[in-house]
């Protein structure tokens, strides 16, 4: 698959502690500095173009690092007048950072804006192939082991209610792209935080109840591989 | 030479500057009065990375009471969709209590950079705009502050008139980083500076981002503001003007 041929082309955003898990995993520390107090309304980011890798492409592990975090989550694709268009699969990588380390204080550019840091599905599902998308769980899978299981109907903003919440202070123009959250592992050795995984693995994420979404496989590199 | 995009007799044209007028792509000579100005930029075939500081100027560091300078530069990355061309109108939502402009120059990429050492960063800057980088400072919350409510509205970017050829800046006494700053509303100054008390200059920045992420031709960088912001209200006029780059006007409506 070419760049072309991607199913992104619009700005694509993101959204901070929409998982249930992970905002109960940060709530102690939301009180105290920096953050002081919850958020109210959504926290977005922005994973720039260069992020962008098609299906079956490498995401490259900067030199320095050993781990990536796994941001596995659906992207819904807008159309003309807010209009949802379709979803798609999206592996949004971070540098992992922590609310215990401060790191979910200052916006995350030096975390999510690297070269090849958000993964591509294969297809844009169009939107009314796909009536419930609240109600769907994506299976993140390392080297074929099952290492995560994300459940979208335990987002604190369903997917209508992220868009609203949104649109509230900004137009999601025709083709531009919002995440519905990220989630953390439930049990296992990364209970609590996001999947990672490092050079040499890859990465599959699958919705087996939508086959239509397909398989997305990424492997990850190390820099100048 | 500063360049324009316009919207004349509907159509959207590119633009020069030509002696106080517009000389149109197309050969035709009019005035500013006589268009529609939109941002000042080429489309580019995925979206445009657009990278904007907080906190790059000492003294606004200070202001905004931070008792030290930030080490390393405090960006965040806002969408398309929050610009808009000189002489258009900027939404004010009602009841907020604190909304203010920030005179920005911003640093267009001229050339794909990635991994630019310093030295070389400047030969990677296609052009130079003057940039009004709205905050709505009710909206603030310290989860990926600045965040995107108070930073990626829409209309609460104006960008232009101009897109300056860089050479036209480099070529200047001390180039991009030797630039008065000034900001008026309603014909009264409230805000003076110059790039030179940049914390991080624009070698630095794009020497910085390219160390992780692949800059493109068209990509911006808006490179902070300097002390003096006001809270502007509907119906005031705020001109930002960078010397050599440009004077932006805006006006503030009610939502």
């Amino acid at each position: 698959m070419t760049p072309s041929s991607m199913p992104l082309h619009g700005t694509v955003y993101g959204v901070l502690l929409n998982s249930q898990a992970e905002w109960q995993a940060c709530e102690a520390a939301m009180t105290s500095l920096p953050y002081k107090a919850a958020p109210i309304a959504p926290v977005l980011y922005v994973k720039t173009a260069n992020t962008w890798t098609p299906h079956q492409g490498a995401i490259v592990v900067p030199t320095g690092h050993t781990e990536v975090e796994i941001g596995a989550t659906l992207g819904l694709v807008f159309s003309e007048q807010g209009a949802w268009r379709g979803y798609v699969l999206l592996n949004d990588v971070s540098l992992p950072h922590s609310v215990a380390e401060q790191g979910f204080y200052r916006p995350p550019v030096k975390y999510k804006c690297l070269d090849s840091f958000l993964g591509v599905g294969p297809h844009l599902l169009p939107a009314a192939d796909l009536p419930q998308p609240n109600h769907l769980t994506l299976e993140v899978r390392v080297n074929d082991v099952l290492c995560q299981q994300v459940d979208l109907s335990r987002m604190r903003r369903p997917l209508s209610t992220l868009v609203a919440d949104v649109g509230e202070f900004m137009t999601l123009r025709p083709a531009d792209v919002l995440m519905l959250g990220l989630d953390v592992c439930d049990s296992g050795p990364e209970a609590g935080r996001r999947p990672r995984a490092r050079v040499g693995d890859v990465i599959d994420i699958r919705v087996p109840s939508v086959p239509g979404l397909g398989v997305m496989q990424h492997r990850l590199v190390g820099e100048g591989a | 030479m500063k360049h324009a995009r316009v919207v004349y007799q509907n159509h959207v044209v590119n633009a020069v500057e030509n002696e106080g007028a517009l000389l149109l792509e197309d050969g035709q000579r009019v005035s500013f009065d006589a268009v529609q100005w939109l941002p000042p930029l080429l489309p580019t075939p995925r979206p445009r990375t657009i990278l904007a500081l907080g906190l790059n100027y000492a003294d606004h560091a200070k202001e905004l009471a931070f008792k030290e300078p930030p080490k390393e530069p405090l960006a965040f990355v806002k969408g398309e969709g929050a610009l808009i061309g000189h002489r258009a109108l900027t939404r004010r939502p009602a009841g907020v209590s604190y909304m203010h402009y920030e005179c920005e120059l911003a640093v267009m990429v001229g050339r794909t950079a990635r991994h630019v050492r310093k030295e070389d960063a400047l030969d990677f800057v296609g052009a130079y705009l003057v940039a009004n980088d709205y905050a709505i400072r009710d909206y603030l919350e310290n989860w990926y502050r600045p965040n995107l409510r108070v930073k990626n509205r829409d209309t609460c970017t104006p960008i232009g008139p101009w897109r300056v050829d860089a050479a036209d800046i480099h070529q200047r006494p001390g180039g991009a980083m030797n630039l008065a700053l000034q900001t008026t509303v309603n014909g009264q100054v409230t805000q003076q500076g110059n790039t030179r008390d940049m914390i991080f200059d624009v070698a630095t920045l794009i020497a910085y981002f390219s160390s992780f992420m692949t800059l493109s031709p068209g990509d911006l960088i808006l490179t902070g503001t300097p002390d003096g912001v006001v809270d502007c209200q509907p119906g005031d006029r705020i001109v930002t003007t960078i010397e050599g780059v440009g004077a932006l006007e805006n006006e503030i409506a009610l939502i």
